[in-house]
C-alpha cells in the first residue's frame, strides 16, 4: 500500500431537501474521516437552486474541520443555463473546481483542476493532455478494469498527478437529456414537480421478471448495486491510486468512511467489512465486477 | 448557405456501393476491429477493402470518413493510431475521432488530415467544441442527441465548425460517449469494446405463449405471441419502475428528422447523417434514395414530406424527432 490513501466524499447526487443536504454535511465535516469533500449539483440544472443557500454555511463547517473542499460541475452541459452556470462556477470558486464535462475542462484550462469520473479518461495519452492543460487529479470512470487502472497509474505517477477510483456507492452509468424520473411519472422535465426527491438513493428499476438491475436518479442512470471496493483497496494502492471516492447514499456515511479508513489502515479485514457494507445496503447487492473485468454488476 | 450533406453508413463493401449509387455526399465506415463503434462480426472493412472503396467513392464524387471512434485502451494505443494512420494513407476525407488522446496523435502525426469529432465525445455545448477546435483543429462535430433545433441553432451562431447531426435510424437516448450500461449487463461497451447489448450476451426464451427476450442474466422484454419480439437493445426494453411497467427510457423506435429539414437549415446544420452500418444494402440503397429525394425536393423549395417508403424500415414501425423536440424530454 502506497503512503497515506485519501479518502473523498463524492458530491451528492440525489435531491435530497437542502435542509438535509447541508446537516448531511455538517455531520460529515464533524465526524467522518475523509479526506475531501466534494460538493456542488452534478446531474440536473434544476437542483443547484435548493443547496445555493446553504453552500457557504457547509463550506465554512467542512473548511474549519480541515477537510479539502472542491465544487463538481455539471455532468451533461447542453443548454445555455446550464453553460452560464458552469462559468460562472468556474470563475468564482474560492477552491479547486472538478470537470464533469469537456466544456468545464475547456472553461478551467491553465488552472490547477480536477477531472472528474464523467469526463471519459480511458488511457495515457488523454491523461497526459489533460494533465498538460492543468488536472491535478483524475478521478477514472467505473467500467474500467484492473488493468487498465494499472497501466494508468504508472503513467500518472510520471506525470505527478493522482488517481482516484471510486470505492463505494451507486455507480453513475449514463446521462441523458431526458429525464427518467420525470418520465416514470407521467410527467416532462419542463415540469417534473421534482419528483427525483421521492428517492433518497434513486429509484429502483426492476426487470419484468422482478430483477433489481438499475437506480435511476432523475436524467442519470446507475447501478442497482452498490460498487463496493473493499478487497481491491489494496491492489488499487499499488497501481497508484491514491484517492478513493465514496459516493453519497442515505446509509450512515461516517460509519462506510470509518469502514473504508480502517481497511485502509489495516486495521480492519476486508471480508468483515464487506460483509457490513453488505448489511448496510441490502437489499441492495454489492458489486465489483467492472474492477474485474467482468460485467458491472457482478461480486467477486 | 451551401445544401446539406447527406452522410451515409456503410458496414460493408456492398453497402457502400449501394449508398454511392443511391446518392450519398459521403460515406461513414469502420476498420474491421475494436477500433470502431460498431464492432460487430460480418461487419466493417479489411485495409485493402477500405482503400477500394476510397477509389470507388471518389471516382463518385463521393467522400469517404472513416470512424474511429472507440477510445483506445490503456496500455495499448497502438491499434488506434495505427488505424489514424492507415485512413491516412487510403485517402480518407477526414477521420470521425472521440478521444481527446488520439485527437492529439492525428492532429500532430497527420496536419493534412481532416479531423471530425465523434458523436461518441459528447460534446454538446460551445465550451467544449470550442475546445476540440483549438487543439485540435477539428473541422466538424457531430452533435450528441441531446441538443434541440434551438439549441443547435445556437451552437452554430457561436461556432465556427461545421456541425452533422443525426436524423434517420436507431435511437440513443442517452448521452453517446457516456454510457456503459452494456458493459454493466454484458461486460462490453462501446467506448471500449465497439458494441452496445451484444448479440453474443443476447438470449430468447420462450415461456409458455411468450417470448422474453435476455441480454446477460437480465430480462429486457416479454412478447405476446401476436407481438414481434425485438432486439434486447438494454435502453429500450420494459421495466419496471414507480410502481408501473413501462419502456421508461425509450420505446423500441427509430428517429427520423425529416420532417425538420428547414429547422436544421435555420440552425445551420451542414451534414445529415444516417444511422445503420449493421445495416444490409437493401435497407441502406432504400434509405438513401428516399433521403436523396427528399433533400432534392427541398433544395428545389419544395417542403420535405417524410418518404412513405421509410416508415417501414423505422424499428417497431414507429418514428421519433426526439431530443430535437423539446417534448421529448
Amino acid at each position: 500500500m502506497i503512503l497515506e490513501p485519501k479518502l473523498t466524499l463524492g458530491p451528492v447526487l440525489f435531491n435530497w431537501p437542502a435542509e438535509t443536504w447541508r446537516d448531511f454535511h455538517f455531520r460529515i465535516a464533524d465526524e467522518a474521516d475523509v479526506d475531501t469533500v466534494i460538493l456542488g449539483e452534478v446531474v440536473c440544472g434544476k437542483q443547484t437552486g435548493f443547496v445555493a443557500d446553504h453552500l457557504p454555511a457547509v463550506i465554512d463547517r467542512l473548511a474549519a474541520a480541515g477537510k479539502e473542499i472542491l465544487l463538481a460541475t455539471q455532468a451533461l452541459i447542453a443548454d445555455e443555463r446550464d453553460r452560464r452556470a458552469t462559468a460562472d462556477l468556474v470563475a468564482g470558486a474560492p477552491v479547486m473546481v472538478e470537470a464533469n464535462d469537456m466544456g468545464a475542462v475547456a472553461l478551467l484550462a491553465g488552472r490547477p483542476h480536477a477531472v472528474g469520473p464523467l469526463v471519459n479518461v480511458y488511457n495515457e495519452a488523454t491523461l497526459a493532455w489533460l494533465v498538460r492543460r492543468g488536472a491535478r487529479r483524475v478521478c477514472l470512470a467505473p467500467e474500467l478494469s484492473a488493468t487498465a487502472v494499472r497501466a494508468l497509474g504508472e503513467a500518472a505517477a510520471e506525470f505527478g498527478v493522482a488517481l482516484e477510483v471510486q470505492a463505494f456507492g451507486r455507480s453513475p452509468l449514463a446521462i441523458s437529456a431526458r429525464c427518467y424520473h420525470a418520465r416514470a411519472h407521467g410527467l416532462h422535465k419542463d415540469g417534473c414537480q421534482f419528483v427525483c426527491g421521492r428517492d433518497a438513493d434513486g429509484m429502483e428499476v426492476r426487470t419484468l421478471d422482478g430483477e433489481k438491475f438499475l437506480a435511476v436518479n432523475g436524467t442519470q442512470t446507475l447501478s442497482h448495486g452498490y460498487v463496493a471496493l473493499v478487497a481491491e483497496l489494496d491492489g488499487l494502492g499499488r497501481a497508484g491510486v491514491g484517492r478513493f471516492r465514496l459516493s453519497p447514499h442515505s446509509v450512515d456515511m461516517v460509519r462506510v468512511a470509518d469502514l473504508f479508513r480502517a481497511v485502509l489502515a489495516g486495521r480492519s479485514d476486508p471480508g468483515a467489512v464487506t460483509a457490513e457494507l453488505a448489511g448496510m445496503v441490502a437489499p441492495a447487492a454489492l458489486e465489483n465486477g467492472f474492477h474485474h473485468a467482468k460485467p458491472g454488476f457482478t461480486l467477486s | 448557405m451551401a445544401g446539406f450533406e447527406l452522410i451515409c453508413p456503410a458496414g460493408t463493401p456492398g453497402a457502400l456501393r449501394a449508398a454511392v449509387e443511391a446518392g450519398a455526399d459521403a460515406v461513414y465506415l469502420g476498420f474491421r476491429d475494436e477500433t470502431n463503434a460498431r464492432n460487430f462480426p460480418g461487419l466493417n472493412f479489411s485495409r485493402d477493402e477500405a482503400r477500394d472503396a476510397v477509389r470507388m467513392a471518389h471516382a463518385r464524387g463521393v467522400k469517404v470518413f472513416v470512424a474511429i471512434n472507440t477510445y483506445p485502451r490503456a496500455g495499448a494505443p497502438g491499434p488506434w493510431r495505427q488505424a489514424v494512420d492507415d485512413a491516412a494513407r487510403i485517402g480518407a476525407d477526414a477521420v470521425i475521432l472521440a478521444d481527446i488522446g488520439l485527437l492529439d496523435y492525428a492532429a500532430r502525426q497527420h496536419s493534412g488530415l481532416r479531423l471530425h469529432l465523434s458523436v461518441q465525445a459528447s460534446a454538446a455545448n460551445a465550451d467544449a467544441i470550442g475546445l476540440y477546435q483549438r487543439e485540435f483543429g477539428i473541422r466538424r462535430v457531430v452533435l450528441p442527441r441531446v441538443l434541440t433545433v434551438p439549441e443547435i441553432k445556437r451552437l452554430n451562431g457561436a461556432l465556427g465548425v461545421e456541425t452533422e447531426v443525426f436524423v434517420f435510424g436507431g435511437m440513443c437516448p442517452m448521452a453517446e460517449g457516456r454510457c456503459s450500461l452494456s458493459s454493466y449487463a454484458t461486460g462490453e461497451s462501446p467506448n471500449l469494446n465497439g458494441v452496445c447489448s451484444p448479440a453474443s450476451s443476447v438470449r430468447y426464451e420462450t415461456r409458455g405463449a411468450e417470448m422474453v427476450s435476455r441480454l446477460g442474466p437480465f430480462t429486457i422484454n416479454r412478447f405476446a405471441a401476436d407481438e414481434q419480439a425485438g432486439y434486447p437493445t438494454l435502453c429500450k426494453g420494459r421495466f419496471r419502475a414507480a410502481g408501473s411497467t413501462s419502456y421508461l427510457f425509450e420505446e423500441p423506435t427509430s428517429l427520423n428528422a425529416l420532417a425538420l429539414l428547414p429547422d436544421l437549415r435555420d440552425a445551420g446544420v451542414l451534414g445529415l447523417k444516417i444511422e445503420g452500418r449493421q445495416r444490409g444494402r437493401a435497407y441502406i440503397a432504400q434509405v438513401v434514395a428516399s433521403h436523396r429525394a427528399a433533400l432534392d425536393a427541398f433544395e428545389r423549395g419544395r417542403a420535405a414530406t417524410p418518404a412513405a417508403s421509410l416508415a417501414a424500415l423505422t424499428e417497431g414501425g414507429s418514428a421519433t424527432t426526439g431530443a430535437y423536440d423539446k417534448r421529448w424530454r
